[in-house]
């Protein structure tokens, strides 16, 4: 027992490091001081209330959640029959395109987002939102390929076969056979690349225009000029919803279908 | 009967295969062909001379492997014992391993900034320095190759974390006791049975570690300096700031060559070292 005690101490440390400055953002949120402190002074909630009267934040968030929701959207109606075809039939190739689908984790996001604005957003005039849309559209669909295909391994396709011999339609069979077989591989997924998409920055960063931006990216700014406090509130709110998301995760999926 | 209706599947790949292929295939080959060519169009391998002549390159290059690496290490050497701690002997395994996603799920922005708050002249270390009589006055623990280490570690510890648990939970309990039973000591057990069984997990996770950190943007952004770019940063500066698109180009094939190469060479040699991985 005594190596695991030393063990122990070790553990408790680590998690010291990785959740003590979390805690320590939450903590300087409501410090009655006009800069972040920590240990802070008094208490206020008036932080929270600056966080609406920073103007680019709203509209920042908006896009976030409309790029996030959106991108994923549409790499699950990109993504989901590539990998329900590729779980399906045999043929030529199949490994190439599955390794397309995945590629995109491998490419560095850094240089995604710098090629996207090179030679798709400059050379078409792509407005930001399309271009946003489109670039976290690449992001997800690692994740809905990934999840879905493990989730399809385990589906039995004699159960579609078994639907059609008794009548079932084509469309009747994939929404009442196939996707309740694979709905949790589905949500698990989405949760996963909606959260990457909204805390994305590196492809951000490059697809953002002068009256478009995205949350994190108006964030960094925001830190890079003040110090106060706002944005320890607008930070302690985004990790109380994301502790929420966990929770409801833990809940109904279990937490480790998703990671 | 499944042969009858071959073709339809490429109706099902196909849409995603073209959004893939316009969007990012197309712009990847146009950003590697047009970085061998020169200004008249013909084949050269001028911008990667002039890239790698360049000294400021050559300190970026440098110091974005050397933080990459020092992370992974610090990263893999507390990984380890947590992981190991968490799969053997923790009573709340789902409580820690949720502790440990939860900064994952979290903006790198706003941990990034937090390490501005405890390591800034204000800061609770700097405090702790004075108080203690150990600085006189308050010194500049941000902007330098330190905040962005500590950075870079806290962002991607969870990683190593979790690719350790998920080999270690595989580790039958038996062959520790068996390997005790025949006399090996517990330092023993671990050399010669929990370490080598864990090296999978290991090169999983230093691989992610190491990547990560290579191609991060925001922790360096947010705690480095402006004499501390690395490859990342300069990407983004000699894009957005200086509009020089061809050095950016060069600078970012370097980074996707070297990515690449570090995750296939290492999982290379652990496949070669552990056929059954």
């Amino acid at each position: 027992m005594k190596k695991s005690k030393s063990l122990f101490v070790v553990t408790l440390l680590v998690y010291v490091f990785l959740i003590g400055p979390l805690l320590v953002i939450m903590a300087a949120s409501f410090s009655d001081t006009t800069y972040l402190k920590f240990p802070g002074e008094g208490f206020t909630l008036r932080w929270y209330q600056q966080i609406m009267q920073v103007k680019s934040f709203g509209s920042a968030a908006k896009n976030s959640i409309i790029i996030a929701f959106g991108g994923t959207f549409v790499a699950l109606l990109l993504g989901l029959p590539a990998a329900y075809a590729l779980n399906r039939y045999r043929f030529k190739g199949k490994e190439l395109i599955k390794s397309l689908f995945l590629s995109p984790v491998l490419i560095p996001v850094i240089v995604l987002g710098f090629v996207m604005l090179r030679y798709v957003v400059n050379r078409f005039k792509l407005p930001a939102l399309p271009s946003l849309l489109i670039g976290h559209t690449i992001l997800s669909i690692p994740y809905v390929m990934r999840v879905v295909t493990s989730s399809l391994a385990n589906f039995d396709f004699s159960m579609e076969e078994a639907a059609r011999i008794l009548g079932a339609g084509n469309v009747y069979t994939f929404f009442h056979i196939l996707l309740p077989n694979i709905k949790s591989g589905i949500v698990s997924a989405c949760i996963m690349a909606i959260i990457n998409s909204f805390n994305n920055v590196s492809l951000s960063a490059f697809l953002t225009s002068a009256g478009v931006s995205m949350l994190p990216i108006e964030m960094m700014a925001y830190v890079e000029y003040h110090f106060d406090p706002t944005i320890a509130a607008l930070a302690t709110l985004l990790m109380v919803i994301t502790l929420g998301v966990m929770l409801v995760i833990e809940k109904t999926l279990g937490l480790k279908s998703v990671v | 009967m499944l042969e009858k209706k071959t073709k339809i599947y490429w109706l099902f790949i196909l849409p995603g295969c073209l959004f893939l292929a316009f969007f990012m295939l197309i712009p990847l080959f146009s950003l590697l062909f047009k970085s061998f060519v020169d200004e008249g169009g013909r084949f050269s391998l001028a911008n990667y001379f002039a890239l790698f002549e360049s000294t400021y390159f050559k300190q970026v290059f440098l110091r974005s492997i050397r933080l990459s690496l020092t992370s992974t290490v610090v990263c893999a050497f507390l990984g380890f014992p947590t992981a190991y701690y968490i799969s053997k002997y923790s009573k709340n395994k789902g409580v820690l391993m949720a502790l440990a996603v939860f900064p994952m799920f979290t903006s790198p922005v706003i941990r990034s900034f937090s390490w501005m708050v405890i390591l800034g002249k204000k800061g609770i270390v700097n405090d702790l320095l004075v108080k203690s009589g150990i600085v006189s006055k308050p010194i500049g623990l941000l902007y330098n190759e330190f905040s962005m280490i500590v950075g870079f570690i806290q962002l991607f510890l969870p990683l190593m974390i979790l690719s350790l648990i998920g080999i270690m939970d595989n580790i039958s309990e038996d062959l520790n006791l068996a390997a005790g039973s025949l006399g090996a000591s517990r330092l023993g057990t671990f050399r010669h049975v929990v370490l080598p069984l864990s090296i999978p997990g290991l090169v999983t996770g230093s691989v992610l570690v190491f990547t990560g950190c290579l191609t991060a943007y925001t922790t360096p952004q947010l705690l480095g300096g402006t004499d501390t770019r690395v490859l990342a940063t300069m990407i983004y500066q000699q894009a957005m700031s200086l509009g020089d698109w061809t050095q950016a180009s060069v600078v970012a094939v370097v980074m996707i060559v070297v990515t690449i190469a570090v995750s296939s060479v290492i999982n290379g040699i652990s496949r070669k070292l552990n056929p059954t991985i």
